[in-house]
């Protein structure tokens, strides 16, 4: 049996729950990357870096379920070889035997570089990126953080008899910096705070299934956030599934709510991304520019700078800058989300929508879907609320995962949404709405005006014709 | 350069004989005691990881990383704090602790006062002899000749096919729980996965197939995986996929193909037999052990000692070392999976289940290697009592959700007409309700069988394998056109 522990003497720190960032030194950074690369014989090389702070707390009637703080850092070097091949390495350690060892990584890694895509600096990576303003936000700590959240949550509960717990809750702040740098001398770095709320309830009345609704919030600042309005919109919607009943199998007028239209169009972004082209998983082709894939009133953009996205960046893991991209006008496609590799084999600018590795990722930011200008639909009668026609509102998709078929073009997902017959709406016990993207998005019937939500903006959007499955 | 990974640990890892890191552990757990927590727990990480891509005929993608890092977690009545971090220097690890007390209230200022820690048990070391595994894994050079050879293979076997894809993930984990309650124990995993994955293409038909392949603590799995069946059975699902129509939906009976058709289980049961589904009361089993919530011909198991499978391990993340769990026999709810917080919030044992992705991650209630046990019947059987139905030989992924409403989709499925197979369908999506399901499983066959697979949840993505033999289900609704 080990015999007790002698206690070191250790002054004792106890601090607030949230801890400061501590920014990076990057010139202590830049300075050691040089060194390894000039002895190592490395003449050209890249480094992302990023370092967050974040606190989170979680309830569970009324006491405190869970509390979370976490320090993060991590970096991402790549090197080119004399062959002129790529390598990365990834690693958590800032320090300079961190550096040393992702470099030797990197230089490895490169021997395996494919020599038919070599990615190169982004053109781009020193001109000057877009002011934000995006005021950073003191943190609260995590005991107030807990104060706010058990109060959202008794007020939720008491919006409805039968909702009697909110399983998946949480209210988390922090602070984030990134930075991206390269041996010709280019340097971005970024700071940012964002808080994030969700609260998701669940109802039961006797003999009755059980029902579940929730609403989610972004800030740049836990005082920010939107507390009551993600009570209200929580208890609404989980409230409105009490009354269910199982759908008909069948054809649907479908309205998609604001939230679930850009999870589809998000499952789907594929088909506007010249990397997913150029590996031939993507629907579209490069000789796709041009083509009329929707209906003449929709336009969708990439717009990474939208006041309402909180997690913006004025610049991508490339260094490029971050800017508004229109890719559907009039229903056309009329551009691709790229990379500097992409934006090179298509012969055009790289557009701040990169990741940063051998092979470069390339994602959408923040879409916004909308009215083309000067078009309509001519459906101006279709109305999620005030409507009268029979429809299926789907409020939110499930399991896109698993239910989308990105390079198909196909879907088959289950839904949260409601049965709409002369404005009254009846909650869909169980089902699932299948269809194929290209179809759906030329028959749109109509888009609402755009809402911005968290994710993105878009309207209401109406489709004709997509088979709902249900128990009925 | 603000982050610190230890010289000593970044060369000698976190083996306690050759680190000086015991004391600095247990400095950390009496600290954690004299502030007043009911328990500390210290996970520290070291993680070596390579992930390979080759495409056509091409290697497009090699991505090392490496990292370190640890959970600290403190507990007290009932409640607990957790901070993890990247800094394993003295100072790092001390102000995580500081910042999980404080989460609590307590304060290493204001020793409270009887509180005790006996000293760590001597260390159990289930990575002593795994210490050469790294050493002993594929490098880049046999990664990379594998996957060319794979994709090579798709080229010969296949058809219209546009796209080749082989990809290959080794993911190598030194870890060191020490807790103060005494627990000491070290463990180092191997998990590779592969895969081979299609996209065939034909005019306005197309078909993407795939297939992964996974393993734990066999350093030689990449060597041995059998490229060449494997590339056949992609093949030859794209091919007869690439024409399939869309499934008609509605509600039907089914029979779900072994292997992966293990994950109707995992998501419309599995989950819910966790605690921490119990703690969010999210589960309709919660009050039910020793009740019948399934069919009586489902037994169902958990557990991680399956020599090789994905979800094995030695111990779990909390130090404690794996068992087989019993579920659920011949229909009878027999116990949930339990973590440390689990037993202390819900009274159920633990079991072994503590898991988490990586120190990021509190460790929570999860799978293992999750099975429905094999039946009487030949799979031929199950088809054979159907007149009208579906047939599910492989599946995609799936959730469960709050309310215990699952789903998961089939990539590959047939319909069954008058008792035999017929014409290969695809889309469907497959919903319903644990509590409904569960007895509708009417039907077991003799040939069970596992896959590996990926489970996100609460702490993360981790390893996990599901399994059954082939199963009818008397009835579910199947989403399609």
């Amino acid at each position: 049996m080990p015999s007790p522990l002698e206690v070191a003497e250790m002054p004792s720190t106890a601090q607030t729950a949230e801890a400061e960032l501590q920014p990076i030194d990057v010139a202590a950074l830049r300075d050691h990357l040089q060194r390894y690369a000039s002895r190592e014989g490395i003449r050209q090389w890249d480094l992302g870096a990023s370092r967050s702070t974040s606190a989170s707390v979680q309830v569970d009637r009324g006491e405190a379920k869970q509390l979370k703080a976490a320090q993060r850092s991590s970096i991402t070097v790549r090197v080119w070889n004399e062959q002129g091949l790529v390598g990365i390495t990834s690693c958590t350690d800032l320090s300079p035997a961190g550096l040393e060892r992702a470099l030797a990584g990197a230089r490895d890694a490169s021997a395996f570089g494919n020599s038919e895509e070599i990615p190169a600096f982004s053109p781009l990576a020193k001109a000057p990126t877009p002011e934000l303003e995006r005021p950073l936000q003191p943190a609260r700590g995590i005991r107030s953080l807990l104060h706010t959240l058990k109060d959202a949550e008794r007020q939720l509960l008491a919006r409805h008899s039968a909702m009697d717990t909110v399983p998946y809750n949480g209210l988390s702040e922090g602070c984030s910096e990134r930075l991206y740098l390269n041996s010709e001398g280019a340097l971005r770095q970024m700071q940012r705070t964002q808080a994030s709320l969700y609260l998701y309830a669940r109802a039961e009345e006797a003999g009755r299934k059980p029902r579940s609704g929730g609403a989610v919030r972004l800030a740049l600042g836990s005082d920010q956030l939107d507390v009551a309005g993600c009570i209200d919109e929580a208890a609404k919607r989980t409230i409105s599934h009490l009354a269910y009943q199982p759908i008909t199998t069948g054809r649907y007028l479908v309205c998609f709510t604001p939230e679930a239209f850009l999870d589809l169009l998000g499952a789907f972004s594929s088909m506007l991304n010249a990397r997913a082209v150029l590996d031939g998983v993507s629907l579209s082709k490069a000789e796709s520019i041009g083509e009329q894939i929707a209906v003449p009133f929709l336009s969708v953009h990439d717009n990474g700078l939208h006041p309402g996205h909180v997690s913006a960046a004025p610049f991508d893991g490339e260094g490029t800058p971050t800017r508004r991209l229109s890719l559907i006008e009039q229903g056309r496609l009329v551009s691709f989300l790229h990379s500097e590799a992409t934006a090179r084999h298509f012969g055009v600018e790289p557009t701040g929508h990169a990741g940063l590795g051998a092979k470069v990722s390339v994602g959408p930011d923040w879409f916004e879907v909308g009215t083309s200008d000067g078009m309509s639909s001519g459906n101006s009668h279709l109305h999620h609320v005030r409507s009268t026609d029979t429809f299926v509102l789907i409020e939110g998709l499930n399991a896109l995962h698993a239910g989308v078929k990105a390079s198909q073009g196909a879907f088959s997902l289950p839904f949260d949404g409601w049965l709409v017959q002369g404005g009254e709406r009846i909650s869909v016990e169980s089902a699932t709405v299948a269809g194929d993207i290209r179809a759906l998005l030329k028959a749109i019937v109509h888009l609402e005006e755009p809402v911005v939500t968290h994710q993105g903006v878009s309207p209401h959007v109406w489709v004709d014709g997509l088979a709902i499955t249900g128990d009925a | 350069m603000v982050a610190t990974h230890p010289a000593p640990l970044q060369v000698l890892g976190l083996d306690p004989q050759r680190s000086p890191i015991q004391a600095q552990l247990e400095h950390l757990l009496i600290e954690g005691r004299r502030a007043g927590a009911d328990l500390v727990e210290v996970f520290l990480e070291r993680t070596d990881h390579i992930g390979v891509l080759a495409e056509q005929d091409r290697i497009t993608s090699v991505s090392p990383s490496f990292s370190m890092g640890a959970g600290i977690r403190v507990f007290k009545g009932g409640r607990d704090g957790f901070v993890s971090t990247d800094d394993l220097g003295d100072v790092g690890l001390l102000k995580a602790l500081d910042q999980a007390l404080a989460m609590l209230g307590l304060d290493r200022s204001a020793l409270a006062s009887g509180a005790s820690f006996e000293g760590l048990q001597p260390l159990r070391d289930f990575g002593a002899v795994k210490h050469d595994w790294l050493q002993r894994s594929p490098d880049l050079r046999t990664s990379t000749d594998r996957l060319l050879e794979g994709t090579a293979l798709l080229e010969r076997f296949g058809q219209h096919l546009e796209v080749r894809r082989g990809s290959y993930a080794r993911d190598w984990q030194e870890v060191l729980v020490a807790a103060s309650d005494g627990t000491f124990a070290r463990d180092i995993r191997l998990h590779q996965s592969s895969g081979l994955s299609v996209l065939a293409a034909d005019g306005d038909h197309r078909a993407s197939i795939g297939r992964r392949y996974g393993s734990s603590d066999r350093p030689d799995d990449l060597r041995e995986w059998d490229l060449e069946a494997s590339a056949a059975e992609v093949c030859q699902s794209a091919a007869t996929m690439l024409r399939a129509d869309y499934v008609e939906g509605g509600q039907m009976p089914v029979v779900l193909a072994n292997r992966f058709g293990g994950v109707i289980f995992h998501e419309a049961c599995g989950h819910l037999l966790e605690t921490t589904q119990v703690e969010r009361g999210t589960t309709p089993f919660a009050d039910k052990v020793g009740e019948l919530i399934a069919h009586p011909a489902v037994t169902a198991i958990d557990e991680g000692l399956s020599a090789g499978a994905f979800g094995s391990l030695s111990m779990d993340d909390e130090g404690m070392e794996a068992q087989r769990t019993v579920l659920i026999e011949n229909g009878v709810l027999q116990r949930f999976l339990s973590d440390r917080a689990g037993e202390m919030r819900t009274g159920h044992a633990r079991t072994g289940s503590g898991r988490r992705q990586n120190h990021g991650f509190a460790a929570a209630s999860r799978m293992r290697n999750t099975y429905i046990a094999a039946g009487p019947h030949k799979p031929e059987a199950l088809i054979a009592s159907i007149d009208q139905g579906l047939y599910c030989k492989s599946m995609g992924g799936g959730s469960v959700g709050p309310t215990g409403q699952f789903n998961f989709s089939v990539e590959e499925g047939y319909m069954i007409e008058n008792g035999k197979l017929g014409k290969p369908v695809k889309g469907a999506t497959l919903i319903g309700e644990a509590k409904e399901v569960m007895p509708r499983i009417s039907m077991c066959a003799d040939d069970l069988d596992l896959a590996a697979g990926f489970c996100g949840s609460v702490s993360g993505s981790i390893f996990v394998t599901v399994g059954q033999p082939h199963v009818k289900v008397d009835a579910i609704t199947v989403g399609g056109r």
